[in-house]
């Protein structure tokens, strides 16, 4: 078996003329957290959609754990154990946030087409469901109405639902956006925790985080791979510098 | 890690989450109210009203809770029709069998029109309904069994289960009674099923339902049979009560009215489509004498209401008072 859980060769995406994501190979290492990092506009949400499906590749080939994965549909790929989260906070808005984690975990029962049963038995699934709820601090909104809750929450809620899953892999798109420092180092600590033994794609702008979590750092500007390694090597190299951050080194900002 | 950030504002009160047991309640009530119908209104009408209030509970299911909204639902109801009212009246079948055969003609005709509208997404898969509604309204016009614009008429009653005779109205009544008490309980077990869950959350956030590995299309695509079939049970029944099958039950008008006795009673609710039915029938029986102005001042009433309380009559009170009903 590779040592890669994901594999692209050459994908690429174009929109009526415009390429969003040019050429990109990507290698995510098993079992390691991998950093996108990249300007606004850079494709890396693009990325994400082409990863998991939600897009058709103009060109290029996806490998998921030695499966070719290209022509595969989203549901089938969140089934093969490669689960997302949005950029933007994707709840069920007039779902509780414990309905919200639940219906991740109702995935456990294979396909629910039983409509003549009563939802009473999904109740075997709360004390999980409160668990996850737990684990990203979420236990005093369990009853809330995700909808209405503070953006921060519904990211963390999100992670909750994602994990709920108990996927092999996770692509996370900006999963601290919007949370204050607390949240943060939560979140960053838990991504640390279930990262055992699974492997994550993150994409984060928060490059204290990065600096601290991530093993790999890919670089994206404009669509193409600019640079790759560990935080080190990636922050040392001067186009990155230049295009990313602009005057500021990355190190400026990397105190985590 | 319960600790909670101290900016963090505090959570709000628990959700007003469906609380099916009031459902159930509302459900409980409208049956006594129903039973008791027949002491303040002639029970042909009350039956006639109850196919309706089925029909636009089946619509409900569809539109409600799965958010596909079909501008053809006709198409179920008025088939439905025409096949119970051939069945009782070539085949000579009894009304449970001719009712069961047009129920079940609908689910089938339900399996085949989902099968072409259903990837279909917002206004598209509205237009394919209609677009599929309207094919079968021509097949209805032309074909033979159906004659035309007479439609098919004299259709007798019978005895159901060789046993009860329906053509004493108050017995006809309690019987239509019985399968539209059916009806709207078995929308209710859906609607709470571990199926009715991932159906509400593909209306809440398809693209989150699709990451989380649900195959969205086929939950909708069950909804949509589920509905039809219901849709079909109305529409069966109806042809009994009446007598007859016409055109006007496939014609897209009557895809219209269902649309129009939902939002009054209110999407998404569990009895509001009853009530929505019964006003809009109320409404045409008192202002018949004011003929073509019916339309009219149907459509203003339903601007209206739109406008004035979005969530239809029951889905106002239902907020109001933090329940579901
Ligand atoms: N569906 C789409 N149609 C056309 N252009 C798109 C579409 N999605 C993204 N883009 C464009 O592709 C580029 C990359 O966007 P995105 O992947 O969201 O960037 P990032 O997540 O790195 O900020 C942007 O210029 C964006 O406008
Ligand atoms: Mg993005």
């Amino acid at each position: 078996m590779s040592a890669y859980a994901l594999e692209t060769d050459g994908v690429t995406k174009e929109f009526s003329g415009f390429t969003a994501v040019n050429d990109v190979s990507l290698r995510i290492r098993r079992h390691t957290i991998h950093a996108l990092i990249g300007p606004n506009g850079a494709g890396k949400t693009t990325c994400f959609n082409l990863l998991t499906k939600f897009l058709e590749p103009t060109r290029g080939s996806i490998r998921y754990e030695g499966r070719d994965i290209t022509r595969s549909r989203p549901a089938d790929v969140a089934r093969l154990g490669l689960v997302r989260s949005f950029q933007i906070s994707a709840v069920f808005p007039n779902f509780s946030a414990l309905d919200n984690v639940r219906i991740a975990l109702q995935r456990k029962r294979g396909d629910s087409f039983d409509f003549w049963r009563s939802d009473k038995l999904l109740r075997q699934y709360d004390s999980r469901a409160r668990e996850l709820l737990d684990e990203v601090g979420l236990s005093a909104w369990t009853d809330a109405k995700a909808g209405e809750m503070p953006y921060g929450r519904k990211r963390a809620l999100e992670i909750a639902a994602t994990l709920a899953l108990d996927p092999q892999m996770l692509l996370l798109d900006e999963p601290m956006a919007g949370m204050g420092h607390e949240d943060i180092d939560r979140i960053a600590d838990l991504i640390k925790r279930v990262a055992e033994g699974r492997t994550v794609l993150m994409v984060e702008h928060n490059l204290s985080v990065v600096s601290r979590i991530c093993d790999v750092i890919t670089v994206l500007t404009r669509g193409k791979v600019l640079a790759e390694g560990d935080y080190a090597v990636v922050s040392a190299n001067p186009s990155v510098q230049e295009a990313y951050l602009g005057s500021e080194s990355p190190e400026g900002a990397g105190h985590g | 890690m319960t600790d909670i950030a101290p900016h963090a504002p505090a959570p709000p009160a628990s959700a007003p989450a469906a609380k099916s047991s009031t459902e159930l309640l509302a459900i409980a009530g409208l049956a006594l109210v129903l039973a008791a119908a027949p002491l303040a209104a002639y029970p042909f009408f009350l039956a006639q009203a109850l196919c309706l209030a089925l029909f636009a509970c089946a619509f409900n299911l569809l539109v409600g809770y799965g958010g596909l909204l079909s501008f053809g639902h006709a198409m179920f109801y008025g088939s439905a029709s025409y096949l119970a009212a051939h069945a009782a009246k070539v085949w000579g079948l009894p009304p449970e069998a001719a009712i069961l055969a047009g129920t079940l003609g609908a689910g089938l005709l339900g399996l085949a029109s989902g099968a072409l509208s259903i990837r279909s997404q917002g206004i598209y898969f509205s237009m394919i309904t209609l677009a599929l509604a309207q094919l079968v309204y021509f097949i209805a016009l032309q074909s033979p069994y159906t004659h035309g614009e007479d439609g098919v008429q004299a259709v007798p009653r019978g005895k159901l289960f060789g046993l009860i005779d329906l053509s004493n109205d108050v017995t006809l009544y309690y019987v239509v009674l019985a399968i539209f008490l059916f009806g709207l309980f078995s929308i209710y077990r859906i609607v709470h099923s571990p199926f009715g869950t991932v159906l509400k959350a593909i209306r809440e956030n398809e693209t989150r339902a699709i990451s989380l590995g649900y195959r969205v299309d086929q939950y909708k695509r069950a909804a949509f049979v589920l509905s039809a079939t219901l849709a079909g049970l109305a529409g069966a029944t109806k042809a009994i009560v009446a007598q007859s099958a016409t055109l006007t039950d496939v014609h897209w008008t009557t895809s219209g009215e269902v649309i129009l006795m939902t939002l009054v009673g209110g999407m998404g609710t569990m009895v509001g489509p009853v009530f929505g039915a019964f006003v809009i029938l109320a409404m045409q029986n008192y202002l018949s004498t004011f003929g073509q102005w019916v339309m009219v001042i149907q459509g203003a009433i339903f601007v209206v209401s739109v406008l004035s309380f979005r969530r239809g009559l029951i889905g106002e009170i239902a907020n109001r008072f933090k329940i579901s009903l």
